[in-house]
Formats: C-alpha cells, sequence, structure tokens
C-alpha cells in the first residue's frame, strides 16, 4: 500500500550480467502487496533458494514460471511460511505484507495465514460437508455472530468461486463426493470465506482435465479484481492466460520478474527465453 | 524303525530323485544342437525338482496317513487279535486302556509289574507298530522307485516341468494357510460342541440371564448338575466393568500420546519414546499381575481408608488400572498410525486457513482420523475383554454383581482358569461350563474384531 509507483525490482546479486532492468513503460500501474528481499532457503545443507527479491502488485495475478525443482513452491510457501512445517527448513531473508516483515517471530502465524490464504495443488477439501468445508475458516476465526452470518459467508464465498450454482441443493454432502474440479474450486470457496487479501495458489490445475482448467482460469481472472493472486505453474499458457506478472525461476534464483507480457514477447535473459519458448525445462 | 528315520529315508530319497532328473535333463540338452537349447521348456533345475518330488510324494502320503491313522489301526487290531488280554467290555474304560497301551512312558515299572495283561499288550502294540511302519517304509520306497523311473521317463525338451513345480508351490502355500482357517474351526467346533452339552444339562435361559453365578454346589458328583447356579451375568458385568476401568485409563493416555507422538515430537523424540512404549507391551502379563497384587491392590485400600471408601484387597480397580496400563502402547500404537494416515495435504489445508496446530488437530486431523480410533479402541477392548492372568491375580473370584470398582469381583476368563484347574470330571456340567463361557468370550471379542476390523478396512477407502 506504501508503494504507489511501479516498480519491478530484479536482484542484481543473483542476476548475471546478460539480465537487464525491465522496461518500465512496458508495467500496468500498480501498488506493492509484499515484498521479497534477498529471500534465502536451505533444507539441510542444501540450499533450495537463494537470494529471491520480488515486488508482487496488489490485485494484480502473478505467475510463478520455471522448470520442476527450481523452487518456485517453495518461495510460494515462505509468503505465508507454510515452510514452519518442514522439518530442517530455514528462511533467511526479508519478506513483508503491506510493509510488515512476515518472519517477525513474534508475529502470529495463524493471522498471518488468514490474511495469505492458500490453495494447494492437489485438491484437499476437508472430510466433512461442503457446508463446512467452507464454514471451517470463518468458524476458527469466529468471523460470524449469527449463524444466519455464517450461511451468507458460504453462500457468498461459493457463489465467488463459481460452485453455488452446482452445490446448492446438496451442502450437506461430503465435500470429497465432488469431481476434482469442483473440489479444488471448493477449496477455493473455502480459502475466500477467511476473507484473504493474498491467495498463493500452488499449481492449482495440475490435477485437473482442461475443462475445470479452463474454470478455474476464469475464476482466477474474477477474483483478482478483488484479491492479489500468486500462481506457480508449470504450464506456460496458463501464466500467459491469467497473469499479469511472471517471474522465472532456474536452479533456486528468480532469472527474470517483469510483466507477462514482457516475459514471454521479449525476455532480457536468454535462459527465459529459451524456456518460454520450450527449448528447455 | 521309528517314524523320525522313516521321514529321513524319505528325505534322503529326493537326493538321487533330484540328482537323475538334473542329470537326464543335462543330457537331453547336451545332446540337443547348440541353437536349439532355447526348445526346451524347463531348466535342468526344475527337471530335478519335478523328479525329486514324484519320488518323495508317495512316502509323504504314507507318513501323513500313519499320522493320522495309527493310534486307530492299533488300537482296532489290538482289540481284534488279542480279545483274551481285554480287561473290560466297557466302551469307556477300554478306550482308557488303550490310550495306556499307546503310552507307557507316562507309566511307572511298578504298575506295569502288577498287571501282566497291560504289559503285554504294550508289547504287542509297539511289535505291531514297528512292522507295520517297516511296511510302510518299504512301500514309500518302492513305490518311490515306480514314480522316479516314470518321472525321469517323462522329461523331454518339451515336458513342462516348471509348471509342475509351481503348482505344487502353489499347492503348499494353500495347504499353508488353509491350516490357520482350519485350526480357528477346530476350536470353534470343539467349544461349540462342548458348549452344546453344557446347555444339555444347564438352560440357556438360566446360563444367559441367571443373576448368580456359583458352580461349586454342582461340584458333589450324585448332584444333578443343574442344581448349580450357573447365571453368567455376574461375570459378564465384572468383565465389563474392568474393561471399563482399563479403557478409561489406555484411552485417554494412549491417545494423548498417540496425538504425541505423531504431531508434536520431533523424530528424535519418537525414535526412542515409540519403541520405549512399545516395549510395555513386551511385559508378561504375568508381571502386570504381581504389580496388581502386590503394589496397586494396597494402595487402593490405603487410599481407601484415608478417603474412607471400604475397598476390598482384591477389586476391579485394582485390575482394572493395571490392565489399562498394559493396553496402552496398544491404544497408542494404532491410533498413531491412523493419525499419521491422515493425509498430510489436510493438515496443511487447515494451517493454510490459519487454524493453529491445535485447531488443526482437534477440527481436521482427529475427526479423520476418528473410525481408525474407533477400531484401535475395540481392538484394545477385546484384548482388556480376553486378558485373563492380571484379573486372576487381582480382582478376586467371588461372583458379585455390583457396579462399585472396589468390591472384589471376577470375570469370564478367571471363571474358566478356576473351573478347569485341578481335578474334576470332565463331564460335569462345572467343566463343560467353563467351555460355553469360553464360547460366549469368543463370540464377544469375534464381534469386537470384525467391526473393528470392517472400520478400520473402511477409514483406508477414504484416502484412496
Amino acid at each position: 500500500m506504501r508503494h504507489t509507483i511501479p516498480k519491478i525490482m530484479l536482484d542484481r546479486v543473483s542476476l548475471p550480467e546478460s539480465a537487464a532492468v525491465a522496461d518500465s513503460d512496458a508495467v500496468p500501474e500498480s501498488e506493492t502487496k509484499m515484498q521479497a528481499a534477498g529471500v534465502r532457503v536451505t533444507y539441510g545443507e542444501k540450499v533450495a533458494l537463494s537470494g529471491i527479491s520480488m515486488e508482487i502488485p496488489a490485485r494484480k495475478v502473478t505467475a510463478l514460471i520455471g522448470a520442476s525443482g527450481c523452487g518456485k513452491s517453495t518461495f510460494l510457501r515462505c509468503l505465508n511460511r507454510m515452510n514452519d512445517i518442514i522439518e530442517g527448513c530455514r528462511v533467511t531473508g526479508q519478506i513483508t505484507l503491506d510493509g510488515q516483515d512476515v518472519q517477525d517471530p513474534d508475529l502470529d502465524v495463524a493471522m498471518l495465514r488468514s490474511r495469505v490464504g492458500m490453495v494447494f495443488q492437489k485438491p484437499n477439501p476437508f472430510p466433512k460437508s461442503i457446508f463446512e468445508n467452507v464454514a471451517y475458516g470463518p468458524r476458527i476465526h469466529g468471523l460470524f455472530d449469527h449463524k444466519e452470518d455464517l450461511e451468507r459467508i458460504v453462500l457468498t464465498s461459493l457463489e465467488r468461486a463459481g460452485l453455488l450454482n452446482e452445490v446448492k441443493d446438496r451442502l450437506d454432502e461430503p465435500g470429497t463426493s465432488l469431481s476434482g474440479g469442483q473440489q479444488q474450486r471448493l477449496c477455493i470457496a473455502r480459502t475466500i470465506a477467511v476473507n484473504p487479501e493474498v491467495i498463493l495458489m500452488d499449481e492449482p490445475c495440475s490435477a485437473l482435465d482442461p475443462i475445470a482448467t479452463a474454470r478455474i482460469e476464469d475464476l482466477i481472472d474474477e477474483l483478482k479484481s478483488n484479491y492479489t493472486i500468486i500462481i506457480v505453474t508449470h504450464s506456460m499458457q496458463q501464466a500467459a492466460r491469467v497473469s499479469q506478472f511472471s517471474g522465472f525461476f532456474h536452479l533456486g534464483e528468480l532469472v527474470e520478474f517483469d510483466s507477462t507480457e514482457a516475459i514471454f514477447t521479449n525476455p532480457s535473459d536468454t535462459r527465459t527465453k529459451n524456456y518460454v519458448t520450450g527449448r528447455f525445462g | 524303525m521309528s517314524a523320525s528315520l522313516f521321514l529321513a529315508l524319505l528325505l534322503f530319497m529326493a537326493i538321487p530323485g533330484f540328482a537323475l532328473g538334473w542329470v537326464q535333463s543335462r543330457r537331453l540338452r547336451a545332446d540337443a544342437v547348440a541353437g536349439a537349447k532355447k526348445g526346451h521348456h524347463s531348466r535342468p533345475i526344475y527337471h530335478g525338482l519335478y523328479t525329486a518330488l514324484r519320488t518323495i510324494r508317495p512316502g509323504i502320503v504314507l507318513f501323513l496317513s500313519w499320522v493320522i491313522l495309527a493310534p486307530w489301526l492299533l488300537d482296532t487290531i489290538l482289540v481284534h487279535a488279542h480279545p483274551e488280554l481285554l480287561p473290560t467290555t466297557d466302551a469307556r474304560e477300554l478306550s482308557l486302556w488303550l490310550s495306556r497301551t499307546a503310552d507307557p512312558g507316562r507309566m511307572a515299572a511298578s504298575i506295569l509289574e502288577a498287571d501282566p495283561g497291560l504289559k503285554a499288550a504294550i508289547d504287542h502294540r509297539q511289535d505291531y507298530s514297528q512292522g507295520l511302519l517297516l511296511f510302510l517304509t518299504l512301500l514309500a520306497l518302492s513305490l518311490g522307485l515306480v514314480a522316479l523311473r516314470r518321472a525321469v521317463a517323462r522329461i523331454a525338451p518339451d515336458f513342462r516341468a516348471r509348471i509342475h513345480i509351481e503348482h505344487s508351490v502353489m499347492t503348499f502355500l494353500k495347504v499353508s494357510s488353509t491350516f490357520s482357517v482350519l485350526v480357528t474351526l477346530g476350536i470353534l467346533f470343539s467349544l461349540l460342541w462342548e458348549a452344546l452339552r453344557f446347555f444339555q444339562l444347564v438352560s440357556p435361559w438360566e446360563f444367559f440371564f441367571g443373576l448368580q453365578w456359583s458352580p461349586q454346589i454342582a461340584l458333589r458328583s450324585d448332584q444333578v448338575g443343574a442344581s448349580g447356579l450357573f447365571g453368567s451375568v455376574p461375570l459378564f458385568a465384572g468383565t465389563f466393568l474392568v474393561t471399563g476401568i482399563s479403557m478409561l485409563v489406555a484411552g485417554p493416555i494412549g491417545l494423548m500420546s498417540a496425538i504425541y507422538l505423531s504431531e508434536f515430537a520431533t523424530p528424535r523424540v519418537r525414535t526412542w519414546a515409540k519403541p520405549m512404549l512399545e516395549i510395555l507391551a513386551g511385559i508378561p502379563t504375568v508381571v502386570y499381575g504381581f504389580f496388581a497384587v502386590l503394589v496397586t491392590g494396597p494402595f487402593l485400600v490405603r487410599f481407601g481408608s484415608v478417603v474412607g471408601l471400604d475397598v476390598a484387597s482384591e477389586s476391579a480397580m485394582a485390575a482394572g488400572l493395571v490392565m489399562g496400563i498394559m493396553i496402552i502402547p496398544l491404544v497408542s500404537s494404532l491410533a498413531d498410525d491412523v493419525i499419521r494416515a491422515v493425509p498430510q495435504n489436510l493438515r496443511e489445508g487447515s494451517l493454510a486457513l490459519g487454524a493453529t496446530q491445535a485447531e488443526t488437530i482437534v477440527r481436521v486431523v482427529l475427526p479423520s482420523a476418528l473410525p481408525g480410533i474407533a477400531g484401535a479402541f475395540l481392538l484394545a477392548i477385546s484384548r482388556a475383554v480376553g486378558e485373563t492372568m492380571i484379573v486372576v491375580m487381582a480382582s478376586g473370584m467371588a461372583a458379585n454383581l455390583t457396579a462399585n470398582p472396589f468390591e472384589a469381583t471376577t470375570t469370564i476368563t478367571v471363571q474358566i482358569v478356576s473351573l478347569l484347574v485341578g481335578d474334576q470330571e470332565f463331564d460335569s456340567s462345572k467343566t463343560l461350563a467353563a467351555f460355553a463361557l469360553g464360547l460366549a468370550l469368543f463370540a464377544v471379542t469375534l464381534l469386537l474384531n470384525v467391526i473393528a476390523l470392517r472400520i478400520v478396512r473402511k477409514y483406508r477407502e477414504a484416502y484412496e
């Protein structure tokens, strides 16, 4: 919120000489929601990420692309501190949400995660009814005073996730009875119900068929007017379709971060160019 | 000629059996043109195994039939060949006498000297046994040789020895797996049979609904069995009381330790804490019994006198508490497994919504694992219901129909032990009552296990 000037920052330390600063004219105007500076992640001895710096614009879709094992999911999980639960994982550097330090040991992680929600690669509805799946977040955060309020939250969330019409007659059925794509939208509804500011999506379509994928992509497009969305994806077409900004990760480094248009049409790093044109990765 | 010698000979026959088949097969291969080796269906080792198996097969069949039929056969021969030696014509006494002739080692020399008839019968029986076994050995040898000749003759490039061997192995596997099923069925039927005899003496109505248990009355042999009191309700009540107390101990402690081990403990703590817990499961139940009698019982009595409760020195509480400690590792180990089986992505989904770890465990992990935990509890209950040693030592013998855990009580297993220990007529209603109790206990634990296993299986499917 503090940053009103569009700024795409590239980490000069980690970038080779060939990397150039992005042309600021090509960048749509936006404010920064989350910022990473010199983020380094290690699992025991293994370095998973080194020197990642980027500014994630508010109410835009930012795609993180790169080959498997390049660290993009690891970076995503830093943003809501999901790496905390992984044994031996150490995160250094600075990550801020609206200028507030996310890494602060005194920070209430539960509060952070209620502001930065997450949708996972594999749909993971709880073994509860559809209604209870969405009501879970509001219940643990006490977001309502009356039962009617809870119902309203649940229905609105399902509506926003584009699932309401399909499930309105069977809210009491188990969430696991839905199809894969519906389950993933249920998980998105569940995330929305907590009213987060940022939604992290870790390859949300990789377990879905093309039709379900298209629905999720439409949904992402609608959601970006209210939420800041960061999506990890293997599909470059998907990144091109849904995102306004893209970051290319390679071997634990952020090679390039720019507007999606620039990344796909005029990448400044040859590695990015090779990747988006399909020459490797 | 002893049975073990017979077996040794049988195994010895397998060696030339194998060698002949193997050599024959290799010779055929050597004769074949170099490029035609692929035309042989089976490798020499299979031909060898085939001929070896064929060689010893008649012997195995003969040996098994000998083991099964020998006692009956020798009895029959003895009765028909030496009627002058038989001491009696009464069928029951005769069978007792015959069983004595079969087992002379058990008898003191003085008894044999006092009863020349018996001694003669024993000698005759041994002669017959030796003769028969020798005959069987020769038969097995000659049949084996004939079979070997035939088997070797069958060896040819296209003879499928490997298929035969695979069939034999499969048969062996089938027999092994049938064995335990048959044993279970056998136990069940022997229980059923004796229990039916019991129910001819005592009405099932009295057994299942009678409120008084006092089988000692039927001890006098001149008394009708039914006049003893065989109401099993106090025993069931006592069993469930002790089981209930033990589950009150083991349930919460086991579940909490499972939650700690699976959700909070670092891998290092797990590596030593889990084996430590499981050591508890390895302690013999007699040792737990000591503990109940020497520590828990007196402690409860002292505790009672301080608080003003009347506590018996042997009580359901003492037995139940210690049994609960014994079951903790069972509950915690099973519950730990099912909690860890809850997919990690459910935990992450909950945490990512801003739930704390406690909320995640209470609202997502435990409900998901609930069926499995219920299954673990049911298995623990059936273990507690069937547990004998601790209750024998610590809960007493008095069949009180009471809900007071500080009174002496008794359980089904304790009564089975006391009914069968010591000398008594085997067909008195007192002894037979043990089988009826055993059958009832079997039914209860079987039911619990079936339900538990079904729940656990259903729970596993839920994540697939």
